[in-house]
């Protein structure tokens, strides 16, 4: 699975596509202290959470994929910061919870 | 004859969000350029990240200074904040100060310190209400 696919699989909108990197596994969670300890690296990260902080996060743990879910807009400092890096970031309408379970069943975690 | 190291030193602002995790990307990407391994390097990171956050929401800004060897990398962060009452209450997961607008950002869950402790081999807290605090963390390489 890599970004372009899940991005298919969960009806996404694009917000910014770096390097089309491959997903290992996903994560959930909207406490960034949370994600930033526990997210596995390589994975999509489900949040809601759509500051500036979100990108700083992703970094530090090497996510492949941010996915804002539940039509989460990023702010504009996100949006910003994710086409500085080079950070891949999606919404999608899903849930966190629906978009990690179509997740897991297309890779079969 | 003292023992090389490659040192670097970042001031982190008072309320600054949007420039928060500034030091630890640039420490994270000095370490790859070392060619440090990268659950290393994000064990740094992630202490620096969290140190540099507390820095933000609790204290008037403060200091980062790192210094990476051969065989670890040490971490100083030092702040003129309102200091620390009870260090071992604040090192309890899910313990947090932070008032609502703070956690209304993603942070305040209590997690700062533990994952600091978490990440680092050594973790040292010295703190005086009304002064400050500094923190003292290395985390061995390899």
């Amino acid at each position: 699975m890599d970004v372009l696919e899940l991005t298919a699989l969960l009806e996404a909108e694009t917000i910014n596509l770096g390097e089309n990197g491959k997903i290992k596994t996903g994560y959930c969670g909207d406490f960034l202290s949370f994600a930033m300890g526990r997210a596995p690296s390589d994975c999509a990260w489900f949040t809601v959470m759509s500051n500036v902080n979100v990108a700083a996060v992703a970094l530090l743990a090497e996510v492949s994929v941010v996915v804002l879910c539940e039509n989460v807009s990023p702010d504009e400092n996100l949006t910003a910061r994710c086409k500085t890096e080079g950070l891949n970031i999606i919404k999608t309408p899903l849930s966190e919870y629906a978009a990690a379970v179509k997740l897991g069943n297309a890779i079969g975690i | 004859m003292s023992e090389e190291c490659i040192r670097l030193e970042f001031n982190v602002d008072r309320g600054n969000f949007a420039s928060a995790g500034s030091a630890s990307e640039a420490v994270k990407t000095q370490l790859k350029l070392l060619g440090i391994n990268s659950k290393d390097v994000r064990r740094v990171a992630v202490a620096m990240y969290e140190g540099e956050i507390n820095m933000v929401i609790h204290a008037d800004g403060g200091t980062a200074v790192v210094e990476i060897y051969h065989d670890r990398v040490e971490i100083v962060l030092a702040d003129n904040g309102p200091g620390i009452a009870d260090i071992d209450l604040a090192m309890k997961e899910g313990y947090s100060t932070a008032p609502d607008e703070i956690r209304s950002l993603g942070f305040g869950a209590g997690m700062g310190l533990p994952n600091m402790k978490k990440n680092t081999d050594e973790m040292r807290v010295e703190s005086v209400v009304g002064t400050g605090t500094t923190i003292y963390m290395t985390v061995k390489l390899g």
